[in-house]
């Protein structure tokens, strides 16, 4: 579980909920846009040791099959991760 | 068993936030979140976490959450607590995320009011010493030295000159139920004094410092690092109150060099010897006094 | 039913008895005091069950009301001038976030200079805060607005928080022989309280959040919307009321010889009381005179204004409030509702009891005198010499 990205964004008065109140959740828009370094990882040294995920300030690092993935839609690309590979499984590169 | 990476679940509860990269306040909200699961109610007042994690229609909390007034954290999670009682809904933690000046300065009486009645609650101050929403102003959790938008560094004043108020043995002295203070460098540590604390009754409050690269001045890669190093230079430590009785967890065997700490920060690059001499001076005083009532 | 001997905090506390908040949260201030006490005696007698939580400011009990309001719970607060300015910021996030609450507000002066006793500056300076505003004129009134106010603010359409003002001290400390009914009766009269805006563990929401410039105006358009069907919702609500409780009232105005009246006095709240015993003494001497009590400043009556000074040659505004700089707000407010009627009839208004300062029915007579003369302009009343 985990906020996911909507198909239908609220534009006319009457999608518009009567009070400050909404379905959780809910997004519209991504962040991949504020990337000029983007990590990567290479598998073949990732030891599965998880402090990647676990000091994501996005999240967007999750487990897959013993390793991690990445949600690139949503990694800011702070870098925090690669600083805290010790295998050196993550590296930074400019986005395209 | 104590948690960690491994062992805390895989949701994510506050995802697609706008916090500026590399965050501290954001990843201890995520990392609070995902030790509490579905059956939490996030309160956040006017501030960055808020700001960024609630504008309609990006909503970004996966579990139940409400912005309170800036003041107000702690007062609208009473009103939760006693309408969750009264409606006889159980097994629901109430959980409370304001930043430095959201708890000592502005929300510091409706926290105070919630620690005297003893709100079954979890107050959880992400700290990044300044108004960082705002745009980087001096808060009562601001260091002494700090450059903020309010307290520039020029010829005639260097910075803030007050001390950071010591938020932890504030709430100590109201007898609360349980208290701690943590680093986003130590998450794992972090994450299971939330996990403690979800399970004691009565008021929790747990202080987290959180790196703001933007105001701190540091790269967005640095947040996790600094907020390690503040615990290893001993500007900060992690500690525990509890049953009347103050408890440190950690004790590093030599502090490494508080003046590497400060001037990889834009925000202390301006101090001179003499100022940093003053915060190690300041720093072996409070660490005497810790050593002499802090159980270890 | 049963007859008591009671103030108007007393009987409103007993409206709340009646009504069952799930929490109130509550601050000590003069003159609103006797509620919270009455209230706090009565959870611990056991005869209302609901969290009594002893705040430590008023813009703590608000924010403490909306949070339970936020759970889908009932709450209930009351205050009185410092304090309903002090939780000002409270009062939008309440109406803003649709949480309809309750709140007893006792109507006094606001400082400087201090004054503990009663004028209607506090509310009224506040009537753009998106709150539904009632006036009440007596005790009984008083204890009907508490189980009204309920009704009307949970309404799903409006979903708006209801503020019930009584005139500090003239009503909240005057004892008054009041009905008060059963609970099996107000149970009938006011239905559990249900919403889908609240958090929920099953289907959780976000909450009170930001809306930017693309999104602000709309939920801001929608809160009006939601205020101005309270109208629609007091009407409702006093029908029923009628039939469970035997009560008849008036809606959003009181007409008191308006009908073919000449010259009408409009005023708010426990004045009325005393307006109405020299209106029916001078209709008795043949004086086509009238008085127009509002009940409602917001959802303000502008219809009903328009409706009962259709026929006046000349309107007076009495109110205990003055907007600094301008006049008094309910005159600017009825002088609006008259030019949206096409009336024009010479008016004044009267702006009088500020700071307590007695207001005597001599004063009221003198206003009548006026209106006959059909003068105009603001006047204020009793700032003459002081009387040792």
């Amino acid at each position: 579980m985990k906020p996911y990205l909507r198909e239908f964004i609220p534009n006319k008065l009457e999608d518009i909920p009567d009070s400050t109140s909404y379905e959780a959740g809910y997004l519209v828009s991504k962040n991949a846009g504020w990337r000029n370094l983007k990590p990567v990882i290479d598998e073949s040294k990732c030891v599965g040791c998880l402090q990647c995920y676990l000091h994501c300030p996005d999240g967007v690092i999750f487990k897959k099959d013993k390793k991690v993935d990445i949600d690139y839609d949503f990694c800011k690309g702070c870098g925090i991760c690669e600083t805290l590979c010790k295998p050196k499984a993550i590296t930074m590169e400019v986005e395209k | 068993m104590s948690l960690n990476a491994a062992k805390l679940r895989e949701d994510e509860y506050f995802y697609g936030h706008k916090a500026c990269a590399g965050c501290g306040g954001s990843l201890a909200v995520r990392i609070a979140l995902k030790v509490l699961g579905d059956r939490s109610i996030a309160v956040l007042p006017a501030g960055c976490m808020s700001a960024v994690g609630f504008n309609f229609p990006q909503l970004c909390f996966a579990n139940n959450a409400i912005i309170s007034t800036f003041a107000g954290t702690a007062s609208m999670m009473t009103g939760i607590r006693a309408g969750l009682k009264a409606k006889g809904i159980e097994n629901v933690q109430t959980v409370g995320f304001a930043g430095d000046g959201g708890t000592a300065d502005i929300g510091l009486q409706a926290l105070s009011g919630a620690i005297d009645r003893n709100d079954d609650v979890i107050y959880i101050c992400y700290d990044n010493e300044a108004y960082m929403n705002t745009g980087i102003q001096k808060s009562s959790l601001t260091p002494f030295g700090a450059k903020t938008t309010t307290t520039p560094a020029g010829k005639n004043i260097r910075g803030n000159i007050r001390p950071k108020k010591n938020m932890f043995e504030i709430v100590a002295a109201h007898g609360i139920s349980y208290a701690a203070t943590a680093s986003v460098g130590y998450l794992n540590d972090f994450m299971n004094k939330v996990e403690k604390a979800s399970k004691i009754k009565g008021t929790k409050y747990i202080h987290v410092i959180a790196p703001c690269p933007t105001g701190w001045g540091i790269q967005t890669k640095e947040t996790v690092d600094i907020a390690k190093e503040v615990v290893d230079c001993g500007l900060w430590y992690l500690a525990e109150y509890e049953n009347e009785k103050f408890k440190l967890n950690y004790k590093p065997k030599e502090f490494s060099d508080v003046k590497d700490y400060l001037t990889r920060q834009a925000r202390f690059k301006h101090l001179n010897d003499e100022d940093i001499d003053f915060i190690i001076k300041s720093r072996d005083e409070k660490w005497k006094k810790i050593n002499e009532s802090f159980e270890y | 039913m049963a007859k008591k001997f009671l103030s108007g905090n007393e009987a409103f506390a007993e409206g709340v008895r009646l009504a069952g908040p799930d929490v109130i949260s509550a601050y000590p201030i003069t003159p609103q005091t006797i509620v919270v006490e009455r209230l706090s005696e009565m959870v611990e007698d056991g005869s209302l069950k609901a969290e009594f939580i002893h705040v430590e400011s008023e813009h703590s009990a608000l924010s403490c009301a909306m949070g339970a309001s936020s759970v889908g719970a009932r709450a209930f607060t009351a205050t009185s001038s410092q304090g309903l300015l002090y939780m000002a910021e409270c009062l939008t996030y309440a109406s803003g976030g649709r949480f309809p609450i309750l709140m007893m507000n006792a109507n006094r002066s606001t400082a400087l200079p201090w004054n503990i006793y009663g004028d209607q500056r506090d509310s009224i300076s506040l009537l753009d805060h998106g709150w539904i505003q009632a006036y009440a004129e007596n005790a009984q009134e008083a204890l009907d607005l508490a189980l009204i106010g309920y009704y009307v603010a949970e309404k799903k359409e409006v979903s708006t928080p209801f503020m019930a003002n009584l005139d500090g001290f003239i009503l909240t400390h005057t004892y008054e022989v009041v009905d008060v009914p059963t609970k099996e009766q107000a149970e009938e009269f006011l239905p559990p309280y249900d919403t889908e805006n609240k958090l929920d563990l099953d289907n959780p929401k976000n909450l009170a959040f930001t809306a930017g410039p693309d999104y602000n105006m709309q939920f801001k358009y929608k809160a009006h919307e939601g205020l101005l069907r309270a109208k629609e919702a007091v009407k409702e609500a006093e029908e029923k009321f009628e039939k469970i409780f035997g009560r008849k009232y008036t809606g959003l105005v009181e007409n008191y010889y308006t009908e073919d009246a000449d010259f009408v006095l409009v005023t708010l709240g426990s004045i009325a009381g005393v307006a109405k015993e020299i209106v029916k003494r001078r209709r008795e001497k043949g004086e086509k005179v009238g008085l127009l009590k509002i009940r409602y400043l917001r959802p303000f009556p502008n219809e009903e204004i328009a409706a009962a000074l259709k026929g006046a040659k000349a309107v007076a505004v009495f109110e205990k409030d003055i907007s600094f700089g301008n006049e008094g707000t309910v005159y600017t407010n009825v002088l609006s509702a008259m030019q949206k009627g096409g009336l024009a009839p010479k008016t004044s208004n009267y702006v009088g009891g500020l700071g307590g300062k007695n207001v005597s029915p001599e004063d009221i007579e003198k206003i009548f005198d006026d209106l006959k003369e059909e003068k105009e302009g603001v006047n204020f009343i009793g700032i003459g010499g002081v009387r040792h």
